[in-house]
């Protein structure tokens, strides 16, 4: 065990901005383009002399670059994935330089709708270019060249982020050496598309929306994206974990009042949670990167999914997956193993016992740090 | 890169696998066997396992393995994709031995397959004088215990195989934890028995 006096945090910590294609527009897979492209980043650790130990970390739906350590000493939360990003832990930055890079389309610091659309002076609203996975990944591309960073040691990311680390190993994958795609899938189910679907639309239903046009505004489409998130946050855990976090039980009363308004504590604590986001969170991001997560299927572009791993036999693929996900389930994860080792691709895989639902790639951590820590001992045991 | 000992019967099973071949081990559980052959032989190897925390275990020694049961595992791989596909005393708890069989010989060129044999001469005296299901030599638990096996001998293994148009090339017999050279009477002998199997 570590001595107490160690630090097992990466302590203070800046989100960096990169900014690219101002001269030349970056090309978007819908064929249109933007100029110029800022991306969100955070590093944690010390790249090592021969290049060889970065890690990118990439991001779900609604989070950002900051994934560990803390911007101010007296933040209530650190970083999205702290738990596993630190001295000692699962990505340990006293071995590794740990990249953590926001998407485009976001409202973190990377170019997204909010952002000002340089013709007009003003924010790009829906005039914001669709962007896809693809999209994202291909700025990351420029960003690891920024970074003089030719391969990396690894990809790692859950949800969206495990579909992004598959577009790196499909595309990228001579900059690759090893993928761990977490709780994701190949290519978005009609039910996620229909769950993006009743998010958005909740979105276009709210007044304050006004297509896209609100920035400049006092009200912004709040109680929109607040359900948006709501419906979000039921998909991200189980029956079993709704159970055993509220039950049946009421919020600040002893019996039914027979009225229509907050009861229950599952009621409470969505609207909690989605009034919550409203604050941190921008609706039309919210709108593009759902989109852009509909858009996802590997296998589409090849053929078949195998296809799209052809040129990546010599990465070495951790896939996790979890027992009680129902919105990216373990039998998504499974197609993807299988096509992965049709590929001739080195694949480990483990569907890990848990009943958090969706939300147990950030939740598992101990079971997680084990699986991480013991895969990246044997990357780096094989680059020396 | 244990220091520890193989088990005899596996060590016998590692004899027969040629350094930098391909190798599936099904069940490989904590990946004994596995790892040495990847550290020691320099095998492609990869593993099928159902615990996760045998999977923890074998990922924690450098080695590939992808979670799940057998069937679902093999199922991914192409034709002929291993040199040797080893099921190592596992046969006698199979829903469908024939069907996993027929798979193993699928993937893999060679398939290397060892289980306990009721047909030794303890196990024939235990059901003569008790009228009990003998145990199989070597195995902890009673039949209604987890997981259920099934009771077969070596004259039925190697009847099933002709049946199946499958060729025993190599066989190596244990009488319990020692290898031992039978010519007669290895169904009376013999507590273990390991089989390399081919293709006719």
């Amino acid at each position: 065990m570590r001595p107490n006096d160690h630090p097992t945090t990466v302590g203070l910590v800046q989100t960096r901005y990169f900014t690219f294609a101002e001269d030349e527009p970056f090309r978007l897979e819908s064929g249109a383009s933007l100029s110029p492209v800022t991306l969100a980043y955070e590093t944690y650790g010390t790249l090592n002399r021969d290049r060889s130990n970065a890690i990118l970390i990439l991001h779900a739906l609604s989070g950002s670059a900051h994934a560990a350590g803390r911007h101010h000493p007296d933040d209530p939360k650190p970083g999205w994935w702290d738990d596993c990003i630190g001295p000692g832990k699962a990505f340990d930055t006293e071995r590794f330089f740990v990249i953590s890079s926001n998407v485009i389309g976001s409202c973190y610091g990377s170019t997204g709708p909010a952002s000002i659309d340089p013709t007009t002076g003003k924010p790009y609203g829906l005039r914001f270019p669709v962007v896809t996975i693809g999209d994202m990944v291909n700025a990351q591309v420029r960003l690891l060249d920024h970074l003089g960073i030719d391969t990396l040691l690894c990809a790692a990311g859950g949800s969206m982020g495990g579909m992004q680390v598959l577009e790196w190993a499909a595309h990228h994958s001579h900059r690759l050496r090893a993928a761990i795609p977490i709780a994701t899938t190949a290519h978005h189910s009609p039910m996620l598309i229909a769950f993006s679907e009743v998010g958005r639309q909740a979105i276009y239903a709210d007044p304050n929306w006004n297509r896209g046009d609100y920035y400049d505004r006092a009200v912004k489409p709040d109680a929109g994206l607040a359900v948006a998130r709501m419906v979000g946050h039921i998909t991200y855990l189980s029956e079993r974990s709704m159970q055993q976090k509220f039950g049946r039980r009421l919020q600040g009363r002893e019996r039914y009042g027979y009225e229509f308004q907050t009861e229950f504590e599952v009621e409470s604590y969505l609207k909690y949670n989605g009034s919550k986001f409203t604050r941190r969170f921008d609706a039309n991001s919210y709108l593009y990167i759902t989109k852009a997560m509909d858009y996802f299927d590997l296998a589409a572009r090849h053929g078949t999914l195998a296809a799209a791993f052809e040129q990546a036999q010599h990465i070495k693929f951790l896939v996790i997956s979890f027992t009680s996900d129902w919105l990216y389930p373990s039998y998504h994860s499974k197609e993807l193993v299988a096509a992965l080792t049709a590929a001739g691709c080195d694949v480990t895989y483990l569907d890990i016992e848990s009943s958090w639902g969706h939300d147990a790639f950030l939740l598992e951590v101990d079971t997680m740090t084990r699986l991480l820590s013991s895969f990246l001992d044997r990357l780096a045991d094989e680059t020396h | 890169m244990s220091a520890h000992p193989l088990r005899p019967d596996l060590q016998a099973i590692a004899d027969l696998i040629p350094a930098e071949a391909g190798v599936l081990d099904l069940g490989c559980g904590e990946g004994d066997l596995l790892a040495y052959l990847v550290h020691r032989k320099h095998v492609r190897g990869r593993g099928i396992e159902l615990a996760e925390a045998n999977v923890l275990a074998c990922v924690r020694r450098g080695l590939t393995v992808r979670q799940g049961r057998l069937e679902e595992g093999l199922a991914d791989y192409p034709d002929g994709r291993f040199d040797y596909v080893v099921l190592s005393q596992t046969l006698p708890f199979l829903n469908d031995p024939a069907y996993i069989l027929n798979e193993m010989l699928r993937v893999g060129r060679r398939a290397i397959v060892s289980f306990p044999n009721w047909g030794y001469w303890r196990c024939r005296l235990h059901l003569l004088i008790t009228g009990r299901m003998p145990q199989a030599p070597d195995l902890p638990q009673s039949w209604w215990q987890a997981p259920r096996w099934q009771a077969f001998t070596i004259t039925d293994f190697a009847r099933f195989t002709r049946e199946q148009g499958i060729r025993i090339t190599r066989q190596i017999y244990f009488a319990h934890d020692r290898q031992v050279s039978i010519r007669k009477f290895k169904n009376l002998l013999a507590t273990t028995a390991i089989f390399q199997l081919e293709r006719d």
